[in-house]
């Protein structure tokens, strides 16, 4: 019994160094100020307890296949007319809330085989089916735009993370939120300034050049009556700057621009801007488009020589320039921006567009004061209710007592350990998992220790009444503590954030007490009977 | 030492005042949950702007009502929060302020509403973190530092936050207290642009509406879920009737403490629901503990009426209940205490659960054994009587041939 008493003690002290240094790390000194400052690296604070912005936000997924609908009905046109198959219109009927429905209408019935055949050659992401009076619809497939909606979430996942790291946020979270509709979860510790993070997050989010069909004009009505009273089926009214490229702007008042539905390039055709000075030393934004872009470009500049196009940023014209002749893949836009304006518009250029516009569902910030206090608080609370019981044990149990309250530390220094080493966050509620730990934790101690009472009342030798004690409490504990952490596992999986600390530390921290409530007390009670004379009474 | 040394108090005598006890509590909750304060759900799950507010000296609500009126805020519930030495305050809009629209709009007017010389083009400083400190330094360079910069003004602006917010509880009562954190240049550039205002914005939650709908789901759910997943597991370790007796225990225990909740008017927030969810599996528990000790009881006193073994098997387990729900309970206690206004609610919960939990494996589910026990042998005790009866008489009639010799 001896060597294998030996054996497990070796076990239990080589768990306590393992799990100490998950704690500490390798403290650059063990003053109180160095082994403070080992476990500040160690041990990753959640946003309650650092202070910082937590924001979910939802991607209107119907905006990125709108602009795939947008692009497939001027290929369509062009297409048509190419074939010589007249049509009365292609348009979306409704582009709110079916996106992914272009209806075409007056193709005469003779040609319909080549309409069939146009579509099923080129357009195979699309359905066609007839319907009444001459009329088609042409919808997406459900795969197809079921994939782009989850490809415009990963990709606005992708930008606004290349957005963020920009800004330099350390450890920030990006991720996919929820179940299924379309949410990202966007932590970042430390930040207290939301309304910068959204700015450069949002508000150059669609990024298009479109052809400028006319304008300006000083309001809605005035455009209307342009065009005869009724607005053209491919073009849009959209608001922004009055000024047109090279003059000075005096006033930023609003006027209105008939600008064409689809757009020429996007936002994803970009492949690098860079701001900088043009040669009266305004400051402006220098891009390069990709190759695939620049030819589509080169197409769309080298037909429309004379004509404007104009620079649409989050559905504003933010610029318009005539085309003097056509251009390939590089481009500038210039206007009364400042300095700092043209510094944030090349870096929202740089890390690419979102591919649809976002919506913010939530926002939260923890001021650093707040956070600060909090662990003050729940540190303290910890330390109270850990004294209050191991005292309580001692008085309690006497030597047995000690047995007790060494279980209960090695199991926190498991469990803050365990934190460490995973990297997983400690939360407020993460701290009252702590707490609520020891309460329960103790609570097989006392289940063990007055069954061996109990024992020892009956006549038992103290060794049989260890051995007895240990046996009947062993199923009693693990069924108290499945049950637990059933419900924690279930937190976790429901939960956010700092739920989720709470789910772990509690968790964690039951395991823990499984190997220290039995395994561990066990091993000190055979230490302490090894020492005792025969006969000697167990001190409990 | 040792409490609770052979006790054998009869606690199934007692099960008509437990049900009274029970039945007063649950009704009271319920009624008020329906009637009177209904559920009062957190911010995250009715949606809503949530912002707490520091001030450096006793806040006037009244005031602050007036300045938010101006503003344009016409129905917010002001509160002073935690202790009243905090000088905190929270503003509650309703949903009508946060529309997804524009969902930090709300804020901003509170902000704005409580900043009386923002007309003066200056910023605050007290509301401005770290990373604006930097931005500000690094673009007026009061000390002249060109290349270095960068790393210098960053460690100056941290040493400046750290100073408001661990020294001076993050307000702080003019730009010179800084001095002695950053050298008088600094000092002197700020106080060109920046003024102290006397708040600091703690914390913010704003929740639009689609969030909140998806979160009361799943935290419905995760209560669902979590009690069908006992029922299982304890009908595996036992028989089906333990598992509805703790589960109906469990459902008691919620009933009466989202009951409190609602009396007492206080927010059931998310972290609640965590303590929801927790108390749950704890007086499951406490529970358990009971029914093994009667199924190893029923092993050993085949003979006894049920009741007798249920009340010796509490009455055994009753030093060990007592002591881990009370140690339980003290640590709770301590976090409800010493825990801090944000925690505050959360303990709450689990104080009223622990005591609930422990009650109820006594009060609820060991009787509910018993009942079921005897309306089962009831059932199948009259059909037992019946034939005995037939049997007997049979009996006797054949004894009268043995009579005669």
């Amino acid at each position: 019994m001896n060597k294998n008493l030996l054996a497990k003690t070796i076990l239990i002290i080589a768990v306590l160094i393992i799990f100490l240094f998950g704690i500490l790390g390798i403290p650059s000194s063990f003053t109180g100020k160095g082994l403070l400052a080992a476990v500040q690296q160690r041990i990753h604070l959640g946003l309650d307890l650092k202070g910082g912005t937590h924001l979910i936000l939802q991607v209107q997924v119907n905006d990125a296949i709108n602009a795939d609908s947008d692009r497939a009905i001027e290929r369509l046109k062009e297409d048509l007319k190419k074939a010589n198959i007249p049509f009365a219109e292609i348009s979306k009927p409704d582009p709110q809330n079916r996106p992914e429905l272009i209806a075409i209408k007056g193709v005469p019935p003779e040609q319909s085989s080549d309409l069939r055949r146009i579509i099923s050659d080129k357009y195979p992401e699309f359905d066609l089916v007839s319907g009444a009076q001459n009329t088609w619809s042409l919808t997406m497939k459900t795969t197809v735009a079921d994939d782009t909606r989850k490809k415009a979430v990963q990709q606005a996942i992708e930008t606004i993370r290349n957005r963020i790291d920009q800004l330099g946020v350390s450890e920030p979270v990006i991720q996919e939120h929820g179940l299924g509709d379309y949410q990202i979860l966007v932590q970042l510790p430390g930040v207290d300034d939301p309304a910068r993070v959204k700015e450069i997050m949002q508000s150059t989010a669609l990024l298009e050049i479109r052809q400028v069909i006319g304008g300006p004009f000083p309001s809605e009505q005035a455009a209307m009556q342009s065009s005869g009273g009724v607005l053209p089926p491919d073009a849009v009214l959209m608001k922004g700057v009055s000024g047109v490229h090279g003059q000075d702007q005096a006033n930023e008042g609003d006027v209105y621009w008939l600008v064409s539905r689809s757009s020429a390039v996007s936002g994803s055709d970009l492949r690098s801007a860079d701001a900088g000075h043009d040669e009266n030393g305004r400051a402006d934004v220098n891009f390069t488009l990709t190759g695939d872009g620049g030819r589509r470009f080169a197409a769309f500049t080298g037909s429309h020589v004379g004509e404007k196009l104009g620079v649409v940023l989050d559905n504003r014209v933010k610029s318009v320039a005539t085309i003097q002749e056509q251009i390939h893949d590089q481009g500038r836009i210039t206007g009364s921006f400042t300095e700092q304006e043209t510094q944030d518009l090349a870096l929202t250029l740089r890390s690419g567009a979102l591919p649809a516009s976002i919506k913010y569902l939530q926002e939260v910030t923890v001021g650093p004061s707040l956070g600060a206090d909090s662990i003050r608080e729940g540190v303290r609370a910890a330390v109270i209710g850990m004294v209050v019981v191991m005292v309580f044990m001692l008085f309690y149990y006497k030597a047995a007592g000690i047995n007790a309250d060494l279980a209960l530390f090695l199991n926190l220094v498991i469990l803050v350990g365990f934190l460490g080493y995973s990297g997983a966050v400690l939360t407020l509620p993460g701290i009252a998992g702590v707490i609520l730990t020891v309460g329960m934790g103790v609570d097989s101690n006392v289940l063990i220790f007055e069954r061996i009472r109990e024992e020892v009342r009956h006549g038992k030798t103290p060794s049989s009444a260890v051995d007895q004690g240990f046996a009947h409490a062993w199923t009693t504990i693990l069924d108290t503590h499945v049950t637990t952490i059933v419900s924690a596992v279930i937190l976790f999986l429901f939960g956010t954030g700092p739920v989720r600390g709470f789910a772990v530390t509690l968790s964690v921290g039951l395991l823990a007490n499984l190997f220290t409530a039995v395994f561990v007390s066990r091993v000190i009670f055979e230490a302490v009977l090894n020492r005792h004379t025969r006969g000697e009474a167990l001190s409990i | 030492m040792e409490l609770f040394r052979n006790t054998n108090i009869d606690f199934l005598g007692k099960k008509w005042y437990f049900l009274a006890f029970s039945l007063i509590f649950s009704v009271a909750g319920i009624w008020s949950m329906l009637f009177w304060h209904h559920i009062p759900w957190g911010v995250e799950f009715r949606g809503g702007t949530l912002v707490y507010v520091k001030f450096a000296q006793t806040p006037d609500l009244d005031q602050i009502r007036h300045a938010l009126d101006a503003a344009g805020l016409h129905d917010p519930k002001i509160q002073r929060f935690g202790p009243t030495s905090d000088n905190e305050v929270l503003v509650d809009l309703g949903l009508q302020e946060t529309s997804e629209a524009a969902l930090d709009q709300g804020k901003n007017t509170i902000i704005r509403a409580l900043e009386p010389q923002a007309a003066t083009g200056k910023q605050d400083l007290n509301n401005t973190g770290a990373a604006g400190l930097q931005a500000y330094l690094m673009q007026k360079d009061p000390m002249h530092l060109g290349t270095d910069a960068e790393q210098r003004y960053t460690q100056l602006a941290h040493q400046m936050d750290d100073f408001r917010n661990q020294q001076r509880g993050g307000i702080l009562n003019s730009i010179d207290d800084l001095r002695g954190i950053a050298p008088p240049e600094v000092l002197s550039t700020l106080q060109q642009d920046f003024f102290t205002s006397n708040f600091v914005v703690r914390n913010v939650e704003i929740v639009g509406p689609q969030v909140g709908k998806q979160l009361t789901k799943q935290a419905l759910y995760a209560t669902l879920y979590s009690l069908g997943g006992m029922l299982v597991y304890l009908w595996f370790r036992f028989e089906l009737i333990y598992g509805v007796g703790a589960v109906v225990a469990c459902l008691h225990d919620t009933i009466i403490t989202v009951g409190f909740f609602s009396l007492l008017d206080k927010e059931i927030s998310l972290t609640v629901i965590a303590a929801i969810l927790t108390l749950i599996g704890y007086s499951m528990n406490d529970t358990i503990v009971v029914f093994d000790r009667i199924r190893e009881n029923l092993k050993l006193m085949r003979r006894e009426p049920l009741a007798d073994i249920v009340n010796k098997s509490i009455n055994q387990t009753l030093s060990r209940t007592i002591l881990t729900s009370g140690l339980t309970f003290l640590t709770v206690l301590s976090l409800y205490i010493f825990g801090g206004e944000v925690l505050r609610n959360f303990s709450l919960a689990l104080v009223i659960g622990i005591l609930i939990g422990t009650y109820s494996s006594i009060a609820v589910a060991a009787p509910m054994l018993v009942a079921y026990q005897d309306w089962r042998a009831k059932k199948a005790g009259q059909a037992t009587v019946e034939r005995l009866t037939a049997q007997r008489s049979k009996a006797t009639s054949n004894n009268k041939v043995k009579v005669k010799a």
